[in-house]
This record gives structure tokens, sequence and C-alpha cells, in this order.
């Protein structure tokens, strides 16, 4: 499992990274929603009981107990897909309405505001 | 404990909501906007008085001790960055009621900007980094809102690459965040910063502390990521855009002093050398490339990003010195740009359009227009008696006193180049003969006129009574830079550690 998960993220930036290159609004938006959830598991990795985060009961040594692990980074993660759930929803509403008013899916022919 | 701080976030969230439900009565709406303002610019006054007598305020969210719960805290830095929030966002009030389209208000307008300036609010005092990423997200989606609002061709455009880029800045944020706490296994600044100072590998917090200056940078619009800011602050209504240049921007900018300057500082130290680089190109290139512009918004959001250079370099010095510069500095410009977004923006409704070459003979039209101007490209310049002129030289005197003479060199030429791209606005559009015939043109109204006159006069006193202004930004750069300190007041005097060990066993 502890190989897959690099695995799992670093697919998930690279083909992210793939799809924001493109000149298609679509795949930026699909480039995006990848990229947050690479993101998602990045923070998930980081919380693995043999860190520093420490679950919030401990047997009364100090030492973790089995099945328990440190909630913080799903509260984190949570967090986050709240977050980007929003925004994301947010980009797809106006990439709908940029498309109605620009008449294409191409981002290199939203060049007006560019110009000199 | 200081639970009075959470009053300025509770308020405007009252204030939104209440402008939400009353959107369609214009004038109960507009009354319930400077009413919510209003009580956030005395309560951050007041703010500015009681973190001068009493120094650090802090406040722990529901009652959690400090390295547990979310932390807010509020130094000299945030009480300044509060007042001047809050001030510009009321002047940014009155100035749409003269400006915007009926449209603007029925189509929540102003609980966008109370959002807007909730999110900033919330950035400024948060003591907590996860917290901080959420404040930036609130702030941003306000923001993403006011910029498509009235959703032409060119604010679509614009808002999507304003929308994407942002987006990218954000999710570096958030790896970093991520990676903090997988390094450090904590949130809570104060108590990072106590760990970074034992912590084993060193290298990987460097790597961390460039993700986070490629995240805020993005925000702040440093040298490479800059782009989204030229391409889109001129597609929104002025208003708009004044709003934008004085907060947004200046809130990645306060974030790297706080992140840098109080929580990371010797990632800070590593990466001074490289900060500074980044201040002086970014200051030619926001100044050369204002030059190259013929469109009253788009030079002076060129401007925006020359300026934040000049905040940068700030930063870039690493000493308290430097950082209360860089305060002063970035307190005045946000006062100023503001003031000339409002002051361009009036001339651009009279003339239907922003491009300086179609503009003309406005000196003689409207002179008070124009003296203000005036005044205000002076002291975006950095000419006494102006504020400007104290911000350069605070910061040109802790750049020399540091020997960091390539950047404080750089930062004279663009003062100098500064005054030369505003003198090309002000040739065009006031001084110059107008070819066509002005005197059918509408004349300026005081509402518009009035918000960046105020802001102009607010420019002259703090040049006049710098010695106040100059005192109290040392004191917000000393605790700024005070980490010690900063741990003590959020922790207690053992430290965050010592709480989190006693509350495991």
């Amino acid at each position: 499992m502890s190989i897959l998960l690099p695995i799992a993220i670093g697919s998930l930036f690279a083909g992210a990274v793939y799809l924001l290159l493109r000149r298609s609004v679509v795949k930026l938006f699909l480039g995006l929603t990848l990229l947050s959830h690479g993101v998602n598991l990045l923070i998930f990795s980081m919380g693995d009981g043999l860190r520093r985060g420490v679950p919030p009961i401990t047997a009364a040594d100090g030492s973790t107990l089995p099945g328990t692990t440190d909630p913080l980074v799903q509260a984190l993660i949570l967090t986050a897909i709240v977050i980007s759930f929003g925004i994301l929803a947010f980009i797809l509403a106006l990439a709908y309405r940029a498309n109605q008013a620009v008449n294409t899916d191409d981002l290199d022919d939203m060049v007006t505001t560019d110009r000199l | 404990m200081a639970n009075h701080l959470f009053l300025p976030i509770v308020s405007l969230m009252i204030g939104a909501a209440l402008a939400v439900l009353f959107g369609r009565q214009r004038w109960v709406a507009r009354g319930i906007v400077v009413g919510s303002v209003l009580f956030h610019l005395v309560y951050s006054l007041r703010l500015l008085w009681v973190v001068a007598e009493h120094g650090r305020q802090v406040s722990q969210a529901g009652g959690w001790l400090a390295p547990f719960g979310i932390t807010f805290v509020a130094d000299g830095a945030t009480a300044i960055m509060l007042a001047v929030a809050s001030l510009l966002t009321l002047m940014t009030v009155l100035y749409s009621f003269a400006s915007l389209d009926e449209g603007y208000e029925r189509y929540f307008y102003y609980p966008l900007v109370l959002l807007l300036l909730l999110g900033v609010s919330g950035a400024f005092m948060t003591g907590d980094l996860f917290n901080l990423y959420v404040w930036f997200e609130v702030l941003l989606l306000a923001s993403f809102g006011l910029i498509t609002l009235g959703g032409t061709r060119a604010q679509l455009e614009g808002g999507l690459k304003y929308v994407v880029l942002n987006l990218m800045g954000s999710i570096a944020f958030l790896i970093g965040c991520g990676l903090v706490y997988g390094v450090v296994g904590t949130l809570n600044m104060a108590h990072i910063a106590e760990r970074m100072q034992t912590i084993q590998q060193p290298g990987i917090m460097t790597a961390i502390a460039c993700i986070f200056l490629f995240a805020f940078g993005s925000k702040a619009a440093i040298l490479p990521l800059f782009f989204w800011l030229p391409t889109s602050y001129h597609t929104p209504p002025v208003a708009v855009t004044a709003i934008f240049s004085g907060l947004l921007t200046k809130v990645g900018a306060y974030s790297l002093y706080r992140v840098f300057g109080t929580v990371m500082q010797n990632e800070l130290l590593h990466l001074a050398p490289w900060i500074l680089t980044i201040a002086w190109l970014t200051m030619l290139v926001g100044v050369f490339g204002a030059m190259a512009q013929m469109n009253v918004r788009r030079i002076l959001s060129f401007h925006i990003v020359s300026q934040i250079g000049y905040s940068v370099m700030g930063l870039g010095l690493a000493s308290s010195l430097g950082l209360a510069a860089g305060l002063l500095f970035t307190a005045h410009v946000m006062i100023v740009k503001t003031s000339l977004f409002f002051i361009g923006g009036a001339a651009e409704q009279i003339y239907g359009t922003g491009d300086i070459k179609k503009m003309g003979g406005l000196a003689r039209r409207e002179p008070v227009l124009a003296i203000f101007w005036f005044l205000g490209i002076i002291s975006l310049a950095g000419l006494p008696p102006m504020s400007g002129f104290f911000g350069k030289l605070a910061l040109l005197q802790a750049g020399v006193t540091q020997g960091a003479w390539l950047v404080t060199g750089v930062a004279t030429l663009t003062g100098i180049l500064t005054l030369f791209s505003m003198l090309k606005i002000w040739n065009e559009v006031f001084w110059k003969k107008s070819y066509a015939d002005i005197s059918k043109l509408p004349r300026v109204s005081l509402g518009l006129l009035l918000p960046g006159a105020l802001l102009v006069v607010i420019s002259l006193a703090l040049g006049l009574g710098a010695s106040v202004l100059v005192d109290y930004t040392s004191l917000a750069g000393g605790q700024l830079f005070d980490q010690a300190g900063y741990i003590q007041s959020v922790c207690g005097l053992d430290g965050c550690e010592a709480v989190f060990q006693a509350a495991i066993r």
C-alpha cells in the first residue's frame, strides 16, 4: 500500500499537468479536478501514524493504540474537498459562460484582454 | 485572551447575510454595508491603539488551548493592515454608490464586497496555517464573484485566467500545508516556528519554504507569477479594480511577511538573496510593462506589480528594520494605488474609454480632479511631502544600512521610471489639448471625486505626520520579527511544545 500511494499521487499530478497544458477549456477543468485529488492524497499520505502527528487517544504510556490514526489529515482533506468542489463548480459555470461569449473551446482564442 | 478579535469577523458575516436578504431594497442594503464596514473601521482603529498600548492580542477559538485549536493573533502589522483594508473598503463602497449600475447592486455586489473584506480580515488575523488557506479561499471566492459580475466578454475571459491561475496558487499553498504537517506535525504558526528550531532535516523545510514562496508569490504577483494581474484587472468596473488593487495582492504580501518573517525565519535567512533578486526584477519588469501600455487601468495594473517588488524588498532584507519599512510602504501604496484607480476611473467614466490617446484636456475642464491626480502620482513616485516619500525613504535606508546596494539602486531607479510612466497619463489625459470638443462631456460627480480625493488627503496627512506612522510601523516590524515573543503570546511562557506534551500525557 505504501508504495501505491506515491504512485497514485504522481500519476494524478502528471495527468493534471498534461491536461492543464492543453488548449481546451474542458481539459483545463479536468486537469484542475485531477490536481485537487492529487493534493488531497498528498495530504493523506502526510498523516500516517509513523510521523509526528499523533492520534488523540493514546495508551497510558503515550504509545499509539492499534487501529487508531491521526484524524487531523482527514479533517484537512474534508475541508479541502469542500473548498475545491465549490471552486471547481464555479469554474465550470464560468467556463460555460465564457464558451457562450467567445464561442470557442480554445484558450488561445481568448486573448482580447491580453492585447496592448 | 482577547475574544473581541472575533468581532470584526462575525459582524461582517452578519452584514453580508443581511445585505443578501435586503438586496432588493437598495437603500437598506447600502445602509447595512456602510454600517458594517464603518464598524470594522472603528474596531480596527481601536485595535491599533490597543496593540500599541497592551501588545499582541490573542484569542483561541472555542477555548481550545493554543496548538490544538485555531488561534487568532493581532499584532501591529495586523492592526495596520486591518485599518487600511477597512478604510479602502469604505471608500470603495462610497465610490460604488456613484459609479455602478443598479444591476450590480441587485445581483449581490455588496455582500461580495463584505465577504471579500471578511476573507482579508481573517487572513490578517489568523495564527493557523491551514486556517490561513481557508481565509484565502473565502476572499478568492468573493473576488471570483466580483471580477465576473456583469458578464461581459472581456470579464469572462479575464476572469477565467484570474480564477485558474489563482487556483494554482491555492493548490501550491495546500501542498505546502500538507508537507508542513507531515514534517513538523502541527499547523499552528507558533508551534511550527518552535518545532522548526529543532528539526532534523533542514533541507526539506527549505523546499517547503520555496513552495510557500510560490503560493504567496502568485497571490502577491511577484515576478514570474504576475501574469494573471494585468490581463484581468482592467476588465471589471473601476470600483472592483480599485478594491482588488488595494487588498488582494497585499494579502499575499502580508502572508509572505507573516509566514517568512515570523514563522520560518531560518528559511527567510536562507532565501533572502533570492527574494531580493525577485524584488528588484519585479520592480523593473512591472514598471517597464507599465511604460508600454496605453490604457489608464492597465498602466496602473502594471504599477501594482512594480510596487509589490518594494514590499518584497522589505521582506528580503530579513530584519525587523526591513519588515517595518516594508509595512510602511505597503500601507502607503494600498491607499495611494486605490485612490489613483478611483481618479483614473472617474476620468475614464467621463470619456467613456480608458485609452489615453483618445482622452485629453481634462486639467482645464476638471481642475480639482487634476490636482488630486497630480498629488497621487507624486505620492506613488515617492516625492515629498506625500506618504510615498517616507515609504521609499524607509526602504532605501534599510537597504543601505544592510548593504543591499543592488536592490536599493534599482528601487531608486524604479521610482524615477514610475514618475515618468505616471506623467505619461498626466500628459495625455490632463495636460494635452483635446482634439475633440470636450465641452459636451459629462462633468465629474462629487461621488466619483470624493473617495479618491479623500484617500489622497490621507496620504498627504500620513506624509506630513510621518513620525507617527514610522513609529508605529517600527513597533509592528519589531513584533513581526520577534519569533520568541510571538510563541510566548500564543502559547504561554513555556511555549507550545510544553502545552502539547502536557496535554497528550
